[in-house]
């Protein structure tokens, strides 16, 4: 039964959907801490390779991703500069990035492209990887995926459970209310920036170390973006963002199933899925319809079904926060 | 208002000047001289008629969809989609030309005419989602320009594959008379420089003087003081698009019909990227974006010569630019920088 | 406690908003802040509170020197503000809220944090579901949230700043209450900074005057009115006379109008505005007055019943439409759901009077500015931004934009945080569109503007009108009744 197609099709689904869940998770730490990174597409590329080519220099892939981590968050901190201290269009600095990010990894990477190089080796976890059918899918991967477990588990608790968190959600929420209760709202931004730019990074080289074994130019191009619309799709919470990635995950794999199943319909239909995915959940999320939609239902079910199917952005998402100028009347 | 002193006006040499220096650091890096590297770039621009006219001939189309984005921009949209609608432009044209059989004088305006309307439609739609659906114009344009390009993998390996065989690589040429017109063995039509005059002057003149550029305006600074004000930010919103998308659509024409002969692959090749950092460098003021342009043009393309002579990837261009354009993005302003003497940020009076 | 502020000046450019301000208070008294907009009530309080360095002058609090470099250094040293919108975070449960900055640990203890909520709300006489979000309380239980928040963190000096605006009646009442206690029974220190002679008299020990940046007067509690508004003002605003001029033509019915809001449904709206008449709506924050001046505006559409303007049935109309129809509609938020910053006065006129044009008569409408600039008393010049306006030129710039001829004028608080001669100007303004035949719709958190400027009132309670009366015959009492959703 652990053999069956189905749970390796599973398992297989949980694997590539990794890099994303990381990625997903540092973003969601920015957005809810006020801050817009657009830079993701941009960001990963640059770590992709750049931790692909620290890896391969140091025949360790734990230096790759420390040298991708350092690149995420310097890119990141670009982002938090611009916006926080000089009071710039955190989308046009995020944009400029994306681009800059993909050219430098053509340029940096360009005597390192199709070569061989240290991997994540597989590790499953002892007793665990054993119980049959979650085990194999869950439980008989490589570190990075346990990582990710790990790593969407804390962060949940950091910032719905703890007291840091609470004050990481008030620097997006109203940073003006963090501000009065002793909060700093900038450092913050910064610090959650920062971090969530190296997560990003560490995504970034989780596909040329880990999913896709080598790197190549434009290697991710794309999954930064999908990514940014999971975080949407994701609410803003790093389980619903995991979900996100899975469900992403699923639908590819879907996607080639059914490709292999009807080999007749042309490859275009499946090289669109993700992008026609896209536009649907952030429809679903986001549109009057789906409220309109939701008003069928009988009442005592709207409130319950508008908390699964709607989001809602951190209010003071993207906005610019002056300590002493706040609590105008 | 106040006039902008001499060193505010000139301030923005400096970070202009650092993008060049850290290109320089990355060559030496790559063992290349910059000097060898900047002459062969230079060389590779205007080293003689020929390459100054296929810069020219790459300016046109990234014009165009700059121009165009100056608009969009004015309105407060971040239309991302322009490599889509590029794209789409580009198609249509490939359509006419390969399946329509009228003379030249009728093929080539209809061309254009189908280009824009399928620039402009495709523009539509990511600004219907948005002012439907609540998706983010960013990314509805990115994921139309992904589809575009899809679809236009599509049809070169599908219905429209040369009948040698589907290569992945183009359509087969278009025949003649669907060609614009050439300056001698050049890439450039002469006629295609009009259309982006034309561009340029027609913007300029609607976002000064016109209702509707007013309308743009005020939707771009504040969309709810805007609506209240009488502006529809849904039609407004759609309309801006859409004359971006025309524009861009009009610069995919190009591209196919003088740059290339045929729909090829990557028939934009991210000039609609391109075009956006152009506007952002041109802070938004469209008499400026030909000339921008021109210098991306030419680093771009010399960039190209670069490779060639030094091995180095062509996407230096691409830094060099890109470096300049944060830069400049983020140190270009001296005002905000709030390093000179006298100039800390004038607090605001509180209202009581 | 004794604080004691010592020559507090505090400048912003050229504007003098604190100048040498000295003012002691002792602990167990109720202070009460007086002054017009502009005084520098809110500044004062804003260095006091953390909120602003002064430029120069000191804190004594006892016997030592204080400085606050942040709301929570003054908050540490016992000086805690409540602001009329009260700095909470709206999308969170009052008692995550609560725990927010309360300590530095990472772990929160919910059970310790719960039980001082608890006690301290049992302190002060407050009612509260600790699991609730904070979105969906009303203004008054949101303000009584911040005070036990600043209880519980020690405060023993207590600034409240304009808190009876927008609350009810019953609220206010609580409100004071407790205030009298914290200050009588615990030997706390209350700053009330208003500009409601009424408030001030039934509440406070002792009152200061503020005007321009100086402290002018100081009185005990009870004193001559007179002589407050005296201190206030350098010479008492005359009020304008009220003269109605309403005239027998219906200008806005409705019948049967129900709207459905998010959180409100309200229903049975059957009422007529004549032409020339100014018809008050009261009652709380949220009851459904504002549903009901959107969907006379056209923002909202009504899911039963018919609208018409001047007799023509304008139920599906929308905004654009009802507006080249003679409509105007003014938010609360003005200045920034009025103006567009960084576009001048001329390009706003032109955005607010221009008809289906397509190129733009520059030269016309920079002389239509440079008129409606010295008709509405504007300082500035027709290609001045509107950012660049000062706060009272700017509301100025926004009655400025209205077209004409109007038929209708739907208001959400017109005069709203203005002091009293700022705000007889705007009525005036607004009486002048009344005489040429405009209606006015308008609704307000202050009684006594509602009975003073309208010709009939009708309260909101709970998304239903009450009966509508004449504001001549009605008095502040009876529209508590109705407010209150009593017959």
């Amino acid at each position: 039964m652990n053999d069956s197609e189905l749970v390796r099709v599973l398992a297989s689904i949980v694997l590539q959907a990794t890099p994303l869940t990381i990625a997903v998770c540092g973003e969601t730490i920015t957005e809810r801490a006020g801050v817009v990174n657009l830079s993701l597409d941009g960001t990963m590329l640059l770590s992709a390779m750049a931790g692909f080519v620290a890896a391969y220099e140091s025949s360790s892939v734990w230096v790759g991703f420390l040298v991708a981590g350092l690149v995420g968050a310097l890119f990141a901190l670009i982002v938090a500069f611009g916006s926080i201290r000089l009071r710039k269009d955190q989308f046009a600095v995020g944009f400029v990035l994306t681009l800059l990010g993909d050219e430098l990894s053509a340029f940096l990477g360009q005597n390192y492209t199709r070569i061989p190089g240290p991997h994540v080796s597989h590790l499953g976890i002892p007793l665990l990887k054993d119980i049959p059918i979650l085990g194999p899918i869950f439980f008989d991967h490589d570190p990075l995926v346990y990582f990710a477990f790990v790593l969407v588990a804390v962060t949940w608790w950091w910032m719905f459970r703890s007291q840091p968190g609470l004050q990481l959600r008030s620097a997006g929420e109203r940073p003006e209310a963090g501000f009065a209760r002793g909060v700093n709202i900038n450092r913050l931004r910064y610090l959650y920036t920062i971090i969530g730019g190296a997560l990003v990074g560490i995504a970034g080289a989780a596909y040329s170390l880990d999913i896709k074994l080598g790197w190549s130019e434009g290697l991710t191009r794309g999954l930064g973006w999908i990514a940014l619309a999971i975080v949407i799709f994701g609410g803003w919470s790093p389980i619903r963002g995991m979900a996100g990635a899975l469900l992403f995950g699923a639908s590819k794999a879907l996607a080639a199933a059914l490709q292999r199943r009807f080999p007749e319909v042309s490859v275009v239909a499946f090289n669109a899925t993700p992008w026609v995915l896209m536009i649907l959940v952030l429809l679903l999320v986001g549109s009057d319809a789906t409220e309109r939609l939701i008003q069928i239902v009988p009442r005592r079910y709207q409130r319950r079904l508008r908390q699964i199917l709607r989001v809602r952005a951190p209010a003071a998402l993207g906005t610019v926060f002056v300590p002493g100028e706040t609590g105008e009347d | 208002m106040k006039r902008a002193s001499l060193l505010q006006r000139g301030w923005v040499i400096v970070p202009i000047l650092v993008a060049l220096v850290i290109t320089a650091l990355l060559l030496l890096a790559f063992k290349v001289s910059p000097v060898e590297g900047f002459g062969a770039m230079i060389r590779g621009a205007f080293g003689d008629m020929s390459k100054t006219l296929s810069v020219t001939a790459f300016w046109v189309p990234m014009t165009l969809a700059a121009v165009g984005l100056v608009v969009s921009f004015t309105a407060g949209l971040w239309n991302i989609g322009v490599e889509g609608q590029i794209v789409m432009g580009a198609i249509a044209a490939s359509w006419l030309a390969l399946k329509l059989d009228v003379p030249r004088g009728l093929l080539i305006p209809l061309e254009m005419l189908a280009a824009m309307a399928a620039g402009a439609i495709w523009a539509g739609i990511v600004a219907v989602l948005k002012t439907r659906g609540k998706v983010h114009e960013i990314f509805g344009g990115l994921a139309f320009n992904n589809l575009a390009i899809i679809f236009t993998n599509y049809l070169i390996s599908g219905p429209w594959q040369p009948p040698e065989g589907g290569t992945f690589r183009g359509t087969s040429p278009f025949p003649d008379k669907a060609l614009l017109p050439l300056l001698g063995d050049s890439r450039l039509s002469p006629i295609s420089v009009v259309m982006v005059i034309v561009a340029v002057v027609g913007v300029f003149l609607i976002l000064r003087g016109t209702a509707w550029g007013l309308k743009l305006k005020a939707l771009g600074k504040n969309p709810d003081s805007a609506f209240l004000l009488g502006v529809s930010s849904e039609r407004e919103t759609i309309l801006a698009l859409m004359l971006c998308g025309a524009l861009a659509g009009l610069g995919g024409a190009v591209r196919v019909t003088s740059w290339f002969d045929s729909l090829r692959q990557s028939i934009s090749g991210g000039i609609g990227y391109l075009a956006l950092l152009v506007v952002m460098l041109s802070a938004f003021r469209v008499a400026i974006v030909p000339f921008v342009s021109f210098f991306f043009s030419a680093v771009l393309n010399g960039s190209i010569t670069l490779q060639l002579r030094t091995q180095l990837h062509s996407a230096l261009g691409g830094i060099l630019t890109g470096v300049m354009v944060l830069l400049v993005l983020l140190f270009g302003d001296i005002r905000t920088l709030r390093i000179l003497p006298g100039q800390r940020r004038k607090k605001a009076v509180p209202d009581e | 406690m004794q604080l004691q502020i010592k020559g507090i000046r505090k400048y912003f450019g050229d504007v003098k908003a604190n100048d040498g301000i000295s003012l002691t208070l002792q602990p167990g008294k109720i202070y009460g802040l007086l002054g017009e907009n502009g005084a520098g009530k809110s500044t004062l309080m804003k260095v006091l509170s953390g909120y602003h360095k002064p430029d120069s002058g000191e804190i004594t609090l006892g016997k030592e020197g204080v400085r606050f470099d942040s709301p929570a250094e003054a908050l540490a040293s016992g000086i805690g503000m409540i602001y009329q919108d009260p700095l909470d975070v709206p999308s969170m449960r009052i008692l995550d809220n609560y725990l927010l900055g309360r300590d530095r640990k990472v772990l929160l203890d919910r059970a310790e944090a719960l039980q001082e909520l608890r006690q301290t709300a049992r302190r002060v006489g407050f009612e509260v579901d600790p699991q609730a979000f904070i979105d969906t309380l009303t203004l008054g239980e949101r303000q009584q949230l911040e005070l036990l928040r600043l209880l519980a963190m020690g405060a023993e000096v207590l600034i409240l700043d304009e808190p009876t605006t927008g609350i009810s009646g019953e609220q206010k009442e609580e409100l004071f209450d407790s205030i009298r206690k914290l200050a009588t029974v615990e030997g706390k220190t209350v700053i009330l900074v208003s500009h409601k002679l009424a408030e001030v008299q039934e509440l406070c020990h002792h009152v200061f005057v503020l005007r321009k940046g100086k402290l002018v007067g100081e009185a005990e509690i009870p004193c001559l009115t007179e002589d407050l508004v005296r201190l206030m003002f350098e010479d008492v605003p005359p009020r304008t006379a009220r003269v109605p001029h309403v005239r027998q033509e219906k200008a806005l019915e409705l019948q049967e109008v129900g709207i459905d809001g998010e959180r409100l449904q309200v229903s049975g709206l059957s009422f007529d505005v004549q032409s020339g008449e100014v018809f008050g709506l009261a009652g709380l924050e949220g009851s459904g007055q504002r549903l009901l001046l959107q969907a006379c505006a056209g923002l909202i559409h009504p899911s039963q019943g018919r609208i018409f303007l001047n007799g023509r049935d304008v139920t599906r109309f929308h905004f654009h439409r009802m507006r080249s129809q003679g409509v105007a509609y003014l938010p609360a938020g003005r200045l920034e759901e009025g103006l567009v910053a960084g576009l001048s006065l001329t390009e706003h006129i032109a955005l607010a009077t221009m008809d289906r044009e397509f190129l733009i008569d520059w030269k016309r409408y920079v002389e239509e500015t440079q008129r409606r600039i010295d008709r509405y008393q504007i300082v500035g010049q027709p290609e001045t931004l509107v950012d660049e306006l000062s706060g009272g030129n700017q509301q100025r710039a926004l009655f400025a934009l209205l077209r004409s001829p109007l038929q209708l004028m739907l208001l959400e608080h017109p005069t709203r945080g203005l002091d009293v001669r700022s705000a007889d100007w705007i009525w005036q303004l607004l009486m002048q569109r009344v005489e040429d035949g405009a209606a006015i719709l308008f609704m307000s958190a202050d009684l006594d503007e509602l009975i003073e400027r309208s010709d009939r009132i009708a309260a909101f309670s709970g998304g239903r009108m009450s009966r509508i009366v004449q504001a001549q015959e009605t008095t502040a009492e009876e529209l508590g009744y109705l407010i209150g959703g009593e017959r």
